[in-house]
């Protein structure tokens, strides 16, 4: 059974396509955030940091640009973290019980949802970095080709990293829970957390000393880190703060992103040799 | 290219001493059968009778407590690879993806055991035509009506031509003419030489559909055998009597040669005949009223499968839900 993933990930990308409304949806939202509230708190940020010198010759970037790598992250959160509802409906109404009482090995399937996870969120992150270039994100802004073509594949390996992380935790929720109801309240408990304790909409070294140690082990402002460092570049100075990341740093970030991905792949997988389904 | 398995002889399903607990209830509770190469076998039950339970073990959904299994030679628990590669199955709830077509649901199943390509595309346009949804290949599953949903299903159990196919209340929720459609399809890939496991609540089903028949109640096989084996346990015929003194009529009754067996339910005695009911009639109303006891209906009649489930199991089939009926047999024939 050496291909099971491979249909799991055909059938789910069937859906994915198929659900024209909710494809579209899911990009719009992050639009809608980038093109209000990332141009809307842009001139006000802008405004307010205008008194906030930069040293001369540094390299600044607007409101956009820096909550535009936190929109990407917020939107990878979303779709992984809701991934495993379609887990849970094949649980009680679906195909779950044919898979289980097939051939397939069960890590297959977890596999095969990782793949199609993972696939729709280069699909959105590459639409929102597209969509915020076109508003006027400053992303790969003077990079040559070759830079633009390694900053893409960065951003897409941390978002990849990222995505799994969740999409697992996901599924190992979603395999133990019983209602869609439930799965949801469990999920949008965790997203704003989440989300907020994280450097996506602001910089967390204005925070208090607590609320910044989770921030910084936050898995979220990890992807983020990732995503600035090769969107934007290394150095710049965004919100009158100064982001310096040290390609040390960044590995450090990934790595976390790899053990945090391990850890949940790892519940996961046990959640799914428990499962009973009948 | 049949591989069989070890220690192939023509018993297919082979089941010893099966029990299943879910917590301290007993779903199952040691039950043993055979079925044969080639056979339409049924688990005929109540609602909660423990058949999902026993289908759940041996597809190897649910891990085997106590007792053993082996489908096709293979044991469900250390060979349950192979179990699953031999068999198919239609859940008793509908499992289809609602957003998926016809075609994709079988083309899935077809990739979840590695079919290959061409022997994939050809058996899903074979089964479209024997289930009768050629026409239906591109439609989503929720636009399928409920049979048409279950001819989906079955098609699919076949998809990879198991060696048995397991039919959890194939025809439950369905409307009698799409049932006996149903019966003519499922018979019809029992003529091609696929074994049938079936579970069905339904008496006529099992009688009509089925080789041999196993009757189950509360975890507990009563009585196996075929449809005429397990009538003729009930005698020749069977005569309800109604009469104002049950208790006497009953002793008296017991000296008839012929009677075989008198039950007493509620406030209706059952007598078994040994005999052709109709002659054995005169002289029971002669005794009866020689001893002054009033008849207040009658009522003869040959033994169906509702009277040998309620005989072996002292109810009428429950429905969901409900109390077991007390009325009983008070229901004649179909
Ligand atoms: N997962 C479960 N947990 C606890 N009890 C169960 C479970 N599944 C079934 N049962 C109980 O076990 C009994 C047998 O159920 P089942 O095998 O589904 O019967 P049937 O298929 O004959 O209707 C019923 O009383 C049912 O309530
Ligand atoms: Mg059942």
């Amino acid at each position: 059974m050496g291909y099971g993933f491979l249909t799991v990930y055909w059938r789910d990308m069937i859906r994915f396509f198929r659900f024209k409304t909710l494809l579209i949806s899911s990009l719009l939202q992050p639009a809608l955030w980038l093109a209000f509230f990332g141009i809307a708190m842009s001139s006000n940020f802008d405004r307010l940091m205008a008194g906030m010198p930069v040293p001369e010759g540094a390299y600044a970037v607007g409101y956009l640009t820096f909550m535009g790598a936190g929109i990407i992250a917020m939107t990878t959160l979303f779709t992984s973290l809701f991934s495993g509802i379609v887990i849970l409906f094949d649980k009680n109404w679906g195909l779950m019980r044919e898979i289980l009482a097939s051939p397939v090995n069960r890590n297959h399937i977890i596999v095969g949802i990782a793949m199609s996870g993972v696939t729709k969120s280069f699909i959105q992150a590459i639409i929102i970095m597209a969509f915020g270039i076109l508003i006027g994100a400053a992303f790969f802004a003077g990079y040559t080709p070759v830079q633009i073509v390694i900053g893409v594949l960065g951003v897409l390996a941390f978002v990849a990293m990222f995505a799994l992380g969740f999409l697992f935790l996901s599924a190992a929720i979603a395999i133990s829970m019983e209602s869609p109801e439930g799965l949801q309240g469990v999920m949008t408990l965790l997203t704003m957390p989440i989300f907020f304790a994280s450097n996506a909409l602001y910089p967390i070294d204005t925070f208090p000393e607590a609320l910044r140690i989770i921030s910084a082990y936050n898995p979220m402002t990890m992807l983020i880190n990732g995503i600035r460092y090769f969107a934007i570049g290394p150095d710049f100075y965004a919100l009158g703060q100064h982001y310096l990341f040290t390609p040390g740093e960044v590995l450090l970030s990934f790595l976390g992103l790899v053990l945090f991905s391990a850890i949940m792949f790892t519940l996961a997988w046990w959640r799914f040799r428990r499962a009973v389904v009948t | 290219m049949e591989q069989p398995g070890p220690g192939s002889d023509d018993t297919i399903i082979r089941v010893e001493n099966l029990e299943h607990l879910y917590g301290d209830f007993r779903a199952v509770d040691g039950i043993s059968f055979t079925v044969k190469k080639g056979e339409i076998f049924s688990f005929l039950g109540p609602n909660g009778a423990g058949k999902s339970t026993a289908i759940n073990i041996l597809i190897t959904l649910l891990s085997l407590q106590k007792g053993t299994a082996t489908i096709a030679g293979y044991d469900v628990t250390t060979d349950a690879q192979k179990v699953r590669e031999s068999i198919g199955i239609v859940f008793q709830d509908i499992t289809l993806d609602r957003d998926m077509t016809v075609w994709e649901l079988l083309e899935f199943h077809g990739r979840l055991y590695d079919m290959p390509v061409k022997e994939r595309r050809e058996r899903i346009d074979e089964l479209l035509i024997l289930v009768q949804l050629e026409a239906k290949r591109n439609e989503l599953s929720k636009r399928l009506s409920g049979g048409m949903k279950r001819r989906l299903e079955i098609a699919r159990g076949l998809m990879t031509r198991p060696k048995v196919l397991f039919l959890d209340e194939p025809t439950i929720g369905l409307d009698p003419q799409t049932r006996m459609r149903m019966w003519e399809y499922i018979k019809n890939v029992n003529r091609e030489g696929t074994t049938i496991f079936l579970t069905t609540h339904y008496m006529d089903e099992a009688d009509q559909l089925s080789d041999r028949i196993s009757i189950i109640d509360h975890g507990k096989i009563i009585i196996s055998g075929t449809s005429d084996e397990l009538k003729n346990t009930l005698g020749r015929d069977l005569i309800y009597l109604d009469t104002d003194n049950n208790g006497n009529a009953m002793k008296l009754l017991e000296q008839v040669p012929s009677v075989r067996e008198i039950t007493a339910k509620g406030n209706r005695i059952a007598l078994m005949v040994n005999e052709d009911g109709t002659k054995v009639l005169p002289g029971i109303i002669d005794t009866l009223r020689n001893a002054g006891i009033e008849i207040s209906t009658i009522n003869l009649k040959k033994p169906t499968m509702d009277d040998v489930f309620v005989f072996y199991t002292g109810s009428e089939l429950r429905d969901e839900g409900q109390a077991p009926a007390r009325q009983i047999f008070l229901r004649g024939g179909r």
